[in-house]
């Protein structure tokens, strides 16, 4: 079954997932990886963004990527909030390892069932004239429905990177993420940094959202299904490495869809979660790791 | 002056007890003499990724649950309905059930949504041996064979064969002789038993199998699947999926031009108005199962006035608006268990299941008559094509023309668009 056309095809398609999988696992990469919040409601999260962009597009006709990116400065509110408190009730006493991870388990439930009753259980949808339609580029098939989200996810990623990497507030992040104290002794206050970073990993992954519900349709617990992926994107990626976490979404998304391809999508995840083993056993601190 | 109030008040407050305790007693005659309603327990798939349809069962029997009481409930007595939320996880079910029947003291049980949900409860249920109604199970009873289990679904006795055996049986009545198969399905129970079935049938007609695969659950792009499906340049494609997963496998076929003589099968959730509305046109030309579709074939008393009221209802429910699929089926089970009850005038399990056993019951689906297996002793699995559909309108989903019925031959309510490609024109 090996043609040249096929793999060609199959690399493409993995690298439409891989973009896609990069703005997924942004959120958890700022929480988890630079602030080092196991964020365990952060696929909720993703579709929270995806019913608040289905609310937009079906309320206004609005594009759904479009809806998304209004949407982000709510959840970065949102984000800020939510950081508040856990800092308050965990972060602040000292016992956020067990209890802040029953705090977003919690929260995880809470807007689950807020999903729940404000929308109901039913599969939820959109239009878009992207979705469906493919382009030819030789005699590679683009599917439009993987392009958009794949294009929005790789700008996404620079412009956090790029934020990270050339803003004040972006090197207080990566400063705080390597010795708060330090920071504090620089007149930077740690508390804030980390609010900020917070409510940016909320705020992008409430995009990463709306990227879904443009890819296929979503129900309130599906977000589940995601928490393994973004987090050994995460770990694979090297923890708070931004470029990290775009570089081994496209790896596990061309190893899935390469698989898929050829020897059966059955294997799909196991040869994603095997290449993560081996990359860990190799480079333990993943591949852009400190 | 102040005696004469005294004895005012006197007279009044005797005459106050009087009247309390007459209704005291008119109050506890009335107690005594209300019948104990009949209770009839169940777990539902109220969240977690079987809501959609769970939610929509519940209220169909809740629909069934209200009419029977207005007309008097069940033997004179108000039927209940105890339920809980088993929230998609087969292992809630066991402690569900067991709490029914040993502290709820419910007299009857039936089944949640799906097979994965009433596997779980089959044990507890046949060692107590209590009469179970099942909803969509798929070949739940093969290994138990319980005589009181009885399925709703129209598959037969050969559940497992069914899902296909019509879709093959049609792809075999093509001329010229359609020879190369794709099998595919999702990781799980259902698709597994599905295309178990579907190798059997394959067997039997001599079909070439040139790709059999299952992909995961969570797969999020089907595209990479669907071309090398099309790499092997197959006649016909069956798919055995679930709902997010058939809207996944129709929208990659489009995009990357999957052009099989047959395409379809055994994807579950084309048949909801929440993906038939968004899909479209895109869904014409696919040839899939289906229990029940609004054809003039499939109009039994009752169904539209059913339909009326649960339609009412779903759109704030926020359930599927149209209900063509499951509801149907929910209300008809219990119909089937009421109809029981009612006519031995019993609660006695044993009298009951051996009642559903013999007889058969007309419902808003039609005749049921259940077989030895406690399924239904005739298959009667609806193969339809899904055609003429234009743009996104809900309506046009409600009436006829839309899911035409191809076989069984009884039914049959248009005829086959052939090859897909064509039917896509």
């Amino acid at each position: 079954m090996f043609s040249f056309e096929l793999l060609l095809n199959a690399v493409a398609a993995g690298l439409l997932l891989g973009g896609f999988y990069a703005a997924v696992s942004l959120g958890i990469s700022v929480a988890f990886g630079l602030l080092e919040i196991a964020n365990i409601a952060h696929p909720v999260f993703i579709i929270a963004g995806a019913y608040a962009a289905y609310a937009l597009h079906t309320a206004f006709a609005l594009d759904p990527i479009l809806a998304g990116l209004l949407l982000t400065p709510l959840f970065y509110g949102l984000g800020v909030v939510i950081y508040r408190l856990y800092y308050v009730s965990f972060e602040q006493r000292g016992e956020e390892s067990l209890r802040g991870l029953v705090f977003f388990f919690g929260l995880m439930f809470i807007v689950e069932v807020a999903l729940l009753l404000v929308y109901g259980v039913d599969y939820r949808m959109i239009e878009a004239p992207y979705i469906g339609r493919s382009v030819l580029i030789g005699p590679v098939g683009i599917s439009l429905r993987l392009f958009v989200p794949c294009v929005v996810g790789v700008i996404l990623t620079l412009a956090v990177y790029l934020f990270l990497a050339k803003t004040f507030y972006g090197k207080a992040i990566m400063g705080v993420s390597q010795d708060s104290l330090a920071l504090r002794l620089m007149g930077a206050d740690p508390v804030h940094i980390k609010t900020i970073a917070f409510g940016l990993g909320v705020a992008t992954t409430s995009l990463a959202g709306a990227l879904l519900i443009v890819i296929g349709p979503v129900e309130p617990a599906m977000g589940r299904e995601y928490i393994g992926r973004v987090f050994a994107i995460t770990v694979l990626g090297g923890m708070g490495s931004i470029s990290g976490t775009l570089v081994a979404a496209l790896i596990l998304g061309v190893a899935e869809s390469l698989t898929a391809t050829f020897s059966g999508p059955s294997w799909a995840l196991a040869v994603s979660f095997g290449l993560l083993l081996f990359a860990l056993a190799v480079r333990p601190s993943g591949l852009f790791g400190r | 002056m102040i005696h004469q109030c005294r004895g005012r008040i006197r007279v009044w407050a005797r005459g106050g007890v009087r009247l309390g305790a007459i209704v005291l007693v008119i109050a506890l005659a009335s107690v005594s003499q209300a019948a104990p309603p009949i209770r009839i327990g169940l777990g539902m798939a109220l969240t977690g990724g079987l809501a959609a349809n769970g939610k929509a069962a519940l209220m169909a029997m809740e629909i069934w649950r209200d009419e029977v009481n207005q007309k008097g409930g069940l033997m004179g007595r108000p039927v209940e309905l105890v339920y809980y939320d088993d929230q998609t996880k087969p292992a809630t079910v066991p402690g569900i059930y067991s709490k029914l029947l040993d502290v709820d003291n419910v007299d009857f049980v039936v089944s949640g949504y799906g097979t994965n949900l009433i596997a779980p409860a089959m044990p507890i249920v046949i060692e107590r041996q209590r009469v179970f109604m099942s909803l969509f199970g798929l070949a739940n009873n093969e290994k138990f064979n319980y005589p009181y289990y009885f399925q709703i679904a129209p598959m037969g006795p050969s559940p497992g064969q069914e899902f296909s055996r019509a879709f093959f049986e049609l792809a075999a009545q093509q001329n010229p002789k359609l020879r190369r198969v794709v099998l595919v399905g999702a990781d799980a129970e259902y698709p597994h038993n599905a295309l178990a079935g579907a190798r059997e049938n394959l067997k039997k007609l001599g079909f070439e199998v040139v790709y059999d695969s299952t992909y995961p659950p969570a797969t999020v792009d089907f595209t990479p699947i669907v071309r090398a499906i099309k790499a092997t340049n197959p006649d016909v494609v069956f798919v055995a999926s679930y709902p997010p997963d058939s809207v996944g496998m129709v929208l990659a076929a489009h995009e990357v031009g999957l052009r099989p003589k047959l395409f379809g099968g055994g994807m579950v959730g084309l048949q909801f108005a929440a993906f038939q509305t968004k899909l479209g046109a895109k869904l014409n030309g696919i040839v899939n199962y289906d229990f029940w579709v609004p054809e003039p074939s499939l109009n039994f008393p009752g169904i539209n006035e059913f339909l009326k009221k649960y339609q009412a209802q779903a759109e704030k429910a926020g359930v599927d608006p149209l209900g063509h699929y499951l509801p149907p089926w929910a209300y008809a089970m219990m119909q089937v268990l009421g109809q029981a009850i009612e006519a031995t005038r019993s609660t006695d399990q044993k009298t009951v299941g051996d009642y559903i056993r013999a007889k058969a019951f007309e419902t808003i689906v039609g005749k049921v008559k259940f077989g030895a297996s406690g399924e239904w002793e005739k298959a009667r699995m609806l193969l339809v094509q899904y055609q003429n559909i234009t743009g996104t309108d809900l309506n046009q989903f409600a009436g006829p023309g839309r899911r035409v019925v191809l076989l069984p031959a009884e039914w049959k309510s248009g005829t086959l668009l052939y090859p897909y490609a064509e039917a896509l024109k």
